[in-house]
């Protein structure tokens, strides 16, 4: 596969802590890619390395088939976490300047960035100053300063916070319209709902490690775990009675709005769909069958939980 | 020079130089220096000795006829005694002088003041009674002639100096070599301290509001720091060079007016010769170069040590201790530099201006007086030399200080940062 961006067994170390721990991954060309991990993970040094803004004490940084450098940076495009404008400076002039800090003329830069405004419906914004706009508002200009210069790879660090539902729902749109056009995203978030709904892979870290990486929907159906979800027209006694020791962990979802009666159960043997489904078409009316994929928000905690656990026991000398 | 450095340093300065406190703060400082130059004495005359009505009861009988009034002081014969000169309110003090005051002056003058006197008053009382009572014990010797011979003795001298150890012998004023000494020491401790901590709170501001992330994707943050150090500095070059044109304006225009018109007064000679060299352009061009020369090593020196605090600290408060590492040797090089514009050959005084802490300071404090040619120019070496070594050091905390947030670091983690990969 074409990988825009590689990471080779990084580590970086600070006075009091281990950032990154060996951590590998592969970015593919154009794809949207998250980059999950609880807080203080090593996530933002990681993206720092990327960006060529720290040095790792170990290991290399692949971009575009060569070792990382310091010029590449004009192909990166990156959205901070934390991020502000200059206050006093007016939107119009600090757009211009980020721009040409990327290594845009003025005028080209001034073109481009009247296009952005106008298709964001922010251009009567130009001549104010920063102070004067809203959170939200100073989001959107360092949205637009981060994508201007039309760079290979976006970094995008929690880049809905701050929006209300339609601002957020815009900016995902254009980011998909960024990678429908070329580019590839990586997407760092703890909001789960919106990896699932941009991301195709993800690496997870966690402590400084990377504890998993995977494309979004095998990893759902790898962690399903044969758990299924049957709807039919019955009785749940009768239904349980019938389904005693050929499945594990059933559970009563209840009826739904139409009277139709829900249990989830997970299967002994992947193998046995067929001899389940038998013996409860004898003994209720199947009205639904569907296997329940955990979201990422579950595999995330079981993950993280499961490496924490690993860790905490002391290890062996 | 790369080109992000270049829209940095645009930015640093077009953003500055726009404001309307640059303009307002270059168009007043002047005003408020001439002021603080202008205030002292003004204060002096308007707080001279306050209106004063003075009763005189002189048993001697020959000094209340000799006193004179003078502006506020007014002395009035009393012929009563003590006790009714104090029941009368229309005199503020009442002056008492004994029977034998001539033959024994102490113990017998005293004054009661109502309030506490000014110190003017008795100094002025002081000196009418002194002069009375000199020509009356003068008198008493009963030589003839004497009032004309004394007027014949009377002497004012006034010293030309000349240097011998330069080439050509010129006439120096030790007073202008002290004023323009210590005008142009103040000149640099000022734009150092003000434009050093400029650097600084700045930088702090761009950390906390957390420009610095986004500026940092694109550019080096060595680049930052220098964008942001030069940009200042500009700001203090091109606020020197109106100030700079201003006087020059006013010594073209307002100088050989103030120098023949010194010189048609007499007796004024050493302030003749002092605003002829003022006049001197070779020697003020020569001033004024090492003055711009120290104003940007010393700036660059000291800002590149605010750069560094300003990316360790996230707030003002924080670096407040941490500013110590700066302003301690400011002050230091202002105090030497007070001593050395008496002693500008001393060995403090000429070490000190070596050592890059205090020779902006100390080297402009010291240069009018006229030193040595090598003095100067090995001075502005060890500075610049330092200063690239400074630099460094402070790229190197500063790349690290900027992503730190929270604690404020102590001296030791500062030394780790420098070690950072």
């Amino acid at each position: 596969m074409d990988n825009i961006l590689e990471v080779k067994h990084v580590s970086k170390a600070f006075t009091n802590h281990v950032a990154l721990d060996d951590v590998s991954l592969s970015v593919p060309r154009g794809k949207v890619y998250g980059l999950l991990g609880p807080n203080g993970a090593g996530k933002t040094t990681l993206i720092r390395i990327i960006n060529h803004i720290t040095a790792p004490d170990s290991g290399e940084v692949w971009f575009n088939g060569h070792q990382l450098t310091g010029a590449d940076v004009a192909n990166i495009g990156y959205l901070p976490e934390e991020r502000g404008l200059y206050k006093k400076m007016k939107v119009g002039d600090q757009a211009i300047f980020f721009a040409r800090l990327k290594g845009l003329s003025k005028n080209d830069a001034t073109r481009a960035l009247k296009e952005w405004f106008e298709r964001l419906e922010i251009s009567s914004w130009w001549n104010k100053k920063v102070e004067e706009l809203s959170k939200g508002m100073a989001q959107k200009i360092q949205f637009i300063v981060t994508v201007l210069h039309r760079p290979e790879l976006l970094i995008f660090d929690e880049p809905f916070s701050g929006f209300d539902p339609i601002n957020a729902n815009v900016l995902k749109r254009e980011i998909l319209k960024l990678r429908d056009e070329g580019a590839t995203v990586i997407f760092s978030t703890h909001n789960m709902a919106s990896v699932e709904e941009l991301c195709d892979n993800i690496t997870l870290i966690n402590k400084s490690h990377n504890i998993l990486t995977g494309g979004v929907a095998d990893l759902r159906r790898q962690f399903s775990g044969n758990t299924f979800e049957l709807g039919f027209n019955g009785d749940f006694d009768t239904f349980a009675t019938a389904m005693d020791g050929k499945v594990t962990g059933l559970t009563d979802m209840g009826p739904d709005r139409d009277g139709i009666e829900h249990v989830q159960f997970s299967l002994i043997s992947p193998d046995d769909t067929r001899t389940v489904l038998a013996t409860a078409n004898s003994a209720i009316e199947i009205r639904s069958f569907n296997p329940v994929l955990p979201s990422m928000d579950e595999i995330f905690i079981r993950t993280v939980n499961a490496s924490n656990q690993q860790t905490s026991t002391p290890p062996a000398l | 020079m790369t080109s992000a450095l270049k829209i940095i340093i645009a930015r640093e300065y077009l953003e500055r130089v726009k404001r309307k406190s640059f303009i307002i703060s270059t168009i007043l400082m002047p005003i408020l220096m001439l002021g603080m130059m202008v205030a002292p004495t003004l204060i002096a005359i308007m707080s001279g000795p306050e209106e004063r009505v003075i009763a005189v009861i002189d048993d001697s009988g020959v000094i209340a006829p000799t006193l004179q009034n003078e502006g506020e002081i007014t002395f009035r014969q009393f012929g009563g005694d003590m006790a009714s000169a104090k029941a009368n309110e229309d005199y503020d003090a009442i002056l008492v002088i004994g029977r034998d005051v001539v033959s024994q002056p102490k113990g017998n003058v005293s004054l009661y003041t109502r309030g506490a006197p000014s110190i003017q008053t008795e100094d002025y009382i002081e000196s009418q009674l002194d002069r009375t009572i000199e020509n009356l014990r003068i008198k008493q010797y009963d030589i003839a002639n004497l009032s004309q011979i004394l007027e014949e003795v009377k002497v004012d001298v006034a010293l030309d100096t000349f240097r011998i150890d330069k080439e050509e012998e010129s006439a120096t004023s030790s007073i202008l070599s002290y004023i323009l000494g210590t005008v142009t020491m103040f000149i640099l401790y000022m734009f150092i301290l003000l434009y050093g901590q400029m650097v600084m709170t700045s930088i702090i501001e761009e950390k906390n509001n957390r420009v610095l992330e986004l500026v940092v994707s694109s550019v080096k943050p060595n680049d930052l720091m220098m964008g942001k150090i030069m940009g200042i500095g500009l700001v203090a070059i091109t606020q020197i060079m109106i100030w700079a044109v201003l006087l020059i304006a006013c010594s073209i225009w307002v100088m050989p007016g103030l120098i023949s018109a010194a010189s048609a007064t007499e007796g004024n000679e050493g302030m003749a010769s002092a605003l002829a060299q003022l006049g001197d352009t070779g020697f003020m061009i020569n001033l004024l170069v090492y003055l711009v020369l120290f104003l940007i090593g010393g700036y660059l020196f000291y800002s590149s040590i605010y750069a560094a605090i300003g990316s360790a600290v996230d707030n003002i408060q924080d670096a407040s201790q941490l500013q110590s590492i700066a302003i301690v040797p400011i002050i230091l090089a202002l105090i030497i530099s007070m001593t050395v514009v008496n002693d500008p050959n001393s060995s403090l005084a000429v070490w000190t201006s070596m050592i890059p802490f205090t020779s902006p300071m100390v080297m402009m404090a010291r240069l009018p007086f006229g030193i040595p040619a090598w003095q100067p120019l090995v001075s502005i070496v060890i500075l610049a030399i330092s200063f690239f070594g400074l630099i460094w050091i402070a790229a190197k905390i500063y790349r690290v200080g900027i992503f730190m947030y929270g604690k404020k670091p102590t001296y030791m983690e500062l030394v780790r940062w420098i070690k950072y990969k």
